[in-house]
């Protein structure tokens, strides 16, 4: 698109009144941690420091305690989430802040290391603060691509009215279920006893159920519905167009529950890695201090 | 007929039995007659457990009866005591048809045929009314109820529910909700289509029907009752099927009719109006006297007092002073001046040319509703885009209006008799401009409530604020240097006119050309291009339109069609032109206006092809913003939902922002194109929800945000009001543990709202908490803002003005 309907949302776009948090303020933490990296790398290649670049040098002090002082800020961000207290702060901007000042620890990190790693607690360190990022910047992707995909999905359809009708096919798959053959009948049953989310967090990250039950009953039924002529009143018809839409709404609710896991697992790694590097960090520091 | 009574009083409601219980207390000899089998119906009629509130708290009591806020179980039976212990004579299943005769005689009829004699009448019948019967035959078998109790109380019945209304829903639904009950429940609407139920409930019932639960039968009316059959006029011709019983919820009617029968006037014929009453609550019938909630006073504590006060007004005690006066008194001591109650009154009423028409006690009414407020010379009364939506009337002194925010030399004298700041009463929007006393000045500020009342009690009141509110509104509108006395021409040719949702006041292609000004509400511009409608702009109210046929003689270019209700001032198209003559500047300002309109027009028309994905969207999300009520919205939140990662952290925010109860539903609500408008308040311009809301507990705050005080009884008057299903009714959970017991010592539910589990489990059985409403009130006092946009981790959540969803709806269609 382009014309002055374009002109337009550019200038909406900048005026910083709806920007997301990559964007926030006309990318103002990007440019903030993009100027930080650089300075640090110029220092890093102009200042001659003696014996060679390393993280007990005056230059290796100094990132290094920029770095620790910066991972302390980073984790306050689960903090911030959670305390709601007044003031003019917003969560998107310290957003926006910890992931692109989060980045250049990259720089600043490896820089302190003067590239000196080895098979000890300091590269322990230094790895573990690399996965925390590189969880990050898995967050990032799927905080871009899934919102829109779980929205499309869910088609103004919430995870309550989701559960709810699928309560009611259910009832209503009980009570369909009664005039028939107990062969069928122990089909049916068979689905409504299956817990469909049920398998563990493999399942419902892939969203693949290869044992369902309201599958296997659907298609075992339509195995004999398929080559009759419609009935009207015929009960399996019955149970054939409510597993049919079981199916359906089974498969947008395991697509909604996926796509939730998927913004959520990183975090599962993303925070507790956390822990552990600050874990890391403190014996990294003390072993410094004391033994170096 | 054997005995006459002194006093007859209809209606055992909360005013009904304390003026029974004061007749019996004096001796008098009187009859309290009953329609039910029960004392004060509408009360019985609460939910079981229902915590009743004792609200003015400053009122006192003034009964022979007890009444202090409680469960209702309690209070009906402290009542029930108590009216037995005072020796009330009552008559229960005594519905009062008829009221003939004249004061000192009146013959009351009954239903069942009884007649009653007594010398004066007290009507306390409250606003209930009857429900609408089922008019065809059969209508009067007994199998066909008008309330329903318990829906659990039927098992294995066929059971019709006639008229699809909410209360008909909701019977419905609860007749079919358990399947083990076995019920086979059919709802019957006239309409085709669902008009006046809420939308979460026809969803409800929709789903109800999907799931075979329910039988919907829509364009359908009865046309006969017989025992187990009932027979359907269908879209598809005549049915008779089973039923076992019929549940009418066909509305009711208001008891208006019955009263004006007995020869009580009301004040206008509005559907607000109440009874014309004298200071001792006499009717224009003499002898019959109108209490409580018939009479304008909702409030238990109001009926107990009044119930008092009108047997010792019947009984020759004129000289008694009405409970209220302590909360009269408190609301003058600040004024200048040393009058009492009365004088002040007197002094207000007759200096304030829209309250000469009141009476005493209309007055005294209309100022427990209002304040009077002192300014000393150069005190600011209100600034520039302040919000509020009150009407200030000028008692003594005057005031000045600052025309130009920058030059405060700049100014108009608004003299004492008049009013000032009507437009945010009629728009519902900010302030226009800045007001200042100009020497000292007693005003009395009129909620909008107060002035409401006041309209539709006084039509003299009506029609002197709304010229003055045309002529303030096109000097405003206009501006350019107009004066009152150029607009002498338009004034006399003016129309009000209200357009329904959706009717156009401009067809494109029509001819005409008259101005109108948006007065009220919002409109939204359409354009036909290649067969479809395309969405040109929306105009928030205080815009005109209908300049571009005027100016240029040409017909209709455009459509303009009502986004919600409006009003719009329409002007007479050669009243305007000649004014535009004599004012080259305004002519001018217009021009500059139309400019910028036709090239919008031309604009669109010319990339009619090639973007026509583009304008479709564009259009397509902005009928979608107005059919979910952002027409009227004041300011509302919206959703992202190309960033929404769904963690709800907004929800947790707005709980725990306000006593752990979250006012919004971020999932639930309305999508388009990626813009999700949730379960939120829009903070409406007119609040639907204020309407009906006994305590007057809902406000506009200082920014704009509709809020609900302490002083709610909960009701749920205004939760079934609000069209968009925003409002709670919910008890304050527990205190939660400290965010850092949560954190570290894992105590307590953590951030959010905490589960009903949770907060059954650790409520103190010492505290009833009683059920009140909750919604959103944009966080009003927390500095910072609204927590659920700070709290929001992506951007995704954002609230917008109607001004600017627009730019909102361009921005997310997607097009980039
Ligand atoms: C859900 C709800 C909750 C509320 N909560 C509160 C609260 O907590 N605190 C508060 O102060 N207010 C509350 N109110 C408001 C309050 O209940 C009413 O305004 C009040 O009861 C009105 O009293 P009344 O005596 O005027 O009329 P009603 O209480 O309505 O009594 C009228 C009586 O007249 C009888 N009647 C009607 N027509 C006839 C006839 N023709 N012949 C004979 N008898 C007739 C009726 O059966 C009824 O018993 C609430 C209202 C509702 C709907
Ligand atoms: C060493 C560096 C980092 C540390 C210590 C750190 C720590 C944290 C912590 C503690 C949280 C709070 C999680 C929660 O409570 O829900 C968090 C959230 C997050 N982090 Fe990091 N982080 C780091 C680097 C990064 C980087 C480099 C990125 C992106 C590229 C990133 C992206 C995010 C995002 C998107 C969130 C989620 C925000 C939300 O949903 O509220 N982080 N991080
Ligand atoms: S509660 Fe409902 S009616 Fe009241 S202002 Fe909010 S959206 Fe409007
Ligand atoms: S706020 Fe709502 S529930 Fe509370 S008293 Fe008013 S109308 Fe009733």
């Amino acid at each position: 698109m382009s014309g002055p309907l374009q002109r337009q949302t550019a200038r909406v776009r900048s005026d910083g009144t709806h920007e997301g948090f990559l964007r926030h303020a006309s990318f103002r933490w990007l440019k903030i941690a993009g100027g930080i990296s650089l300075i640090a790398l110029l220092g890093y290649m102009m200042i001659d420091v003696q014996p060679r670049h390393n993280g007990g040098s005056w230059y290796g002090y100094t990132l290094g305690t920029i770095g620790v002082l910066l991972i302390l800020w980073l984790s306050m961000l689960g903090v911030r989430k959670r305390k709601m207290s007044r003031g003019h702060w917003s969560l998107k901007a310290w957003t926006s802040a910890h992931v692109y000042l989060g980045l250049s620890l990259v720089v600043i990190g490896t820089l302190h290391t003067g590239f000196q790693l080895g098979w000890n607690v300091h590269t322990l360190a230094y790895v573990l603060m690399l996965l925390v990022i590189l969880s990050g910047i898995w967050g990032i992707i799927a905080y871009t691509n899934l919102p829109r995909l779980m929205s499309a999905n869910r088609d103004q359809t919430t995870e309550a009215q989701m559960l709810a009708s699928l309560r009611s096919i259910d009832r209503q798959l009980h009570d369909a279920a009664q005039p028939l053959g107990q062969e069928h009948a122990a089909l049916v049953q068979a689905s409504l006893d299956q817990d469909p989310f049920g398998g563990g967090i493999g399942r419902r990250l892939s969203n693949r159920y290869p044992g369902c039950m309201t599958r296997y009953a659907h298609e075992q039924i339509l195995q004999v519905t398929g080559s009759q002529p419609r009935v009207d009143d015929d009960p399996l018809e019955k149970v054939d167009s409510l597993l049919g839409r079981k199916r359906a709404i089974l498969a947008r609710t395991r697509k909604h529950l996926q796509l939730k896991a998927l913004l959520e697992i990183w975090l599962y790694i993303h925070v507790p890695m956390t822990f552990a590097l600050i874990a890391a960090l403190i014996a990294h520091i003390v072993s410094v201090f004391f033994y170096w | 007929m054997t005995e006459t009574y002194r006093i007859a009083i209809i209606g055992s409601g909360s005013a009904g039995l304390s003026a029974a219980s004061r007749a019996a207390a004096l001796g008098l000899s009187h009859v309290l007659l009953e329609k039910t089998d029960h004392l004060s119906d509408t009360i019985y009629k609460y939910q079981k457990g229902k915590h009743v509130m004792a609200t003015p708290s400053q009122l006192v009591l003034r009964s022979d009866v007890d009444f202090a806020a409680g469960k209702r179980e309690t209070i009906l039976g402290i009542w029930g005591d108590q009216i037995a212990g005072h020796k009330v004579n009552v008559l229960y299943n005594s519905e009062v048809k008829a009221i003939d005769g004249e004061q000192g005689k009146f013959a009351l009829q009954l239903t069942d045929g009884t007649m009653i004699a007594a010398e004066t009448v007290v009507l306390a019948i409250g606003t209930q009314g009857n429900p609408n019967l089922m008019r065809c035959p059969g209508g009067d078998l007994p199998h066909v109820q008008y309330t329903l109790d318990d829906p659990g109380a039927y098992i294995d019945e066929h059971i019709a529910v006639i008229g699809a209304g909410d209360a008909g829903i909701e019977n419905a639904l609860g007749l079919a909700a358990d399947p083990e009950q076995r019920n086979a429940v059919t709802i019957v609407n006239r309409n085709p289509e669902f008009t006046t139920a809420k939308d979460a409930n026809i969803k409800a019932l929709m789903a109800a029907r999907d799931a075979g639960r329910v039988i919907v039968r829509t364009g359908t009316t009865p046309s006969l009752v017989e025992p187990g059959f009932i027979t359907y006029d269908t879209p598809d011709g005549e049915l008779k099927v089973r039923c076992d019983r019929v549940i009418a919820r066909m509305g009711s009617a208001p008891p208006r009719k019955f009263v004006e029968s007995c020869g009580v006037e009301f004040t206008s014929e509005d559907r607000v109006a109440f009874p014309k009453l004298s200071p001792t609550f006499e009717s224009t019938k003499p002898g019959i006297f109108v209490i409580g909630a018939l009479a304008g006073y909702p409030l238990i504590k109001h009926c107990m007092n009044q119930g008092h006060d009108v047997v010792e007004f019947i009984n020759g005690n004129v000289g008694l002073k009405p409970a209220d006066e302590p909360i009269l008194e408190a609301k003058f001591r600040d004024l200048p001046g040393h009058k009492n109650v009365d004088e002040w009154l007197e002094y207000l009423r007759s200096n304030i040319s829209i309250l000469n028409g009141l009476t005493p006690l209309q007055m005294r009414e209309f100022m427990l509703d209002s304040e009077a407020r002192f300014y000393r010379g150069g005190e600011v009364i209100f600034e520039r885009n302040d919000p509020g939506s009150s009407l200030f009337s000028i008692a003594s002194g005057s005031v000045e209006v600052l025309l130009d925010p920058d030059d405060h030399a700049k100014t108009v004298p608004i003299a004492a008799g008049s009013i000032f700041g009507e437009v945010g009463l009629i728009s519902g929007r900010r302030r226009g401009a800045t007001i200042r006393a100009r020497e000292d000045t007693i005003c009395v500020e009129i909620s909008r409530t107060a002035a409401l009342k006041l309209q539709s009690s006084v039509p003299a009141a009506t029609r002197a604020i709304e010229r003055i509110c045309t002529e303030r509104q096109l000097l405003q509108f206009f501006g350019s240097g107009l004066v009152p006395e150029d607009l002498v021409d338009i004034l006399d040719s003016y129309e009000i006119l209200t357009v329904s949702a959706g009717k156009p006041v401009i067809s494109e292609g029509d001819e005409g050309d008259d101005i109108f000004v948006i007065r009220q509400g919002s409109m939204i511009v359409e354009k036909k291009v290649g067969g479809k409608n395309v969405f040109l702009s929306y105009l928030p109210a205080g815009s005109y339109v209908g300049e571009m046929a005027l100016i240029g003689s040409t017909r209709r270019t455009a459509t303009v069609k009502a986004a919600i209700k409006s009003e719009v001032i329409k002007l007479q198209g050669a009243a305007f032109k000649a004014l535009l003559t004599r004012k080259p500047q305004l002519l001018a300002r217009i021009k500059t206006d139309m400019a910028s309109r036709q090239d919008l027009n031309s604009f669109v028309e010319a990339k009619k092809d090639s973007f026509s994905s583009v304008v479709d969207m564009y259009s397509n999300v902005a009928n979608f913003l107005v059919e979910n009520g952002i027409g009227e919205a004041t300011d509302v939140l919206l959703i992202d939902e190309n960033l929404c990662v769904g963690c709800d952290n907004c929800e947790k925010a707005c709980a725990d922002s306000h006593e752990g109860l979250s006012r919004l539903d971020r999932e639930a609500g309305r999508t388009y194109a990626h813009l999700h408008v949730p379960t939120s308040c829009r903070h409406c311009e007119h609040p639907h929800c204020m309407a009906d809301c006994p305590p007057n507990a809902i406000h506009r705050g200082p920014d704009g945000e509709v809020f609900i005080d302490d002083t709610c009884i909960g009701c749920g008057n205004c939760q079934r009001n609000c069209p968009y299903g925003v409002i709670r009714m919910e008890a304050e959970p527990p205190k939660k543990p400290g965010l850092l017991s949560w954190m570290l010592l894992g105590l307590g539910p953590g951030p959010g709202e905490p589960s009903r589990k949770w907060s059954y489990k650790n409520a103190d059985p010492q505290v009833e908490k009683a059920k009140k409403a909750i919604k959103c009130d944009m966080c009003s006092g927390i500095e910072g803002g609204p927590a659920c946009v700070r709290a929001c981790p992506t951007g995704a959540a954002i609230r917008v003005s109607p001004e600017r969803f627009l730019t909102v709806a361009r921005l997310d269609g997607d097009g980039d």
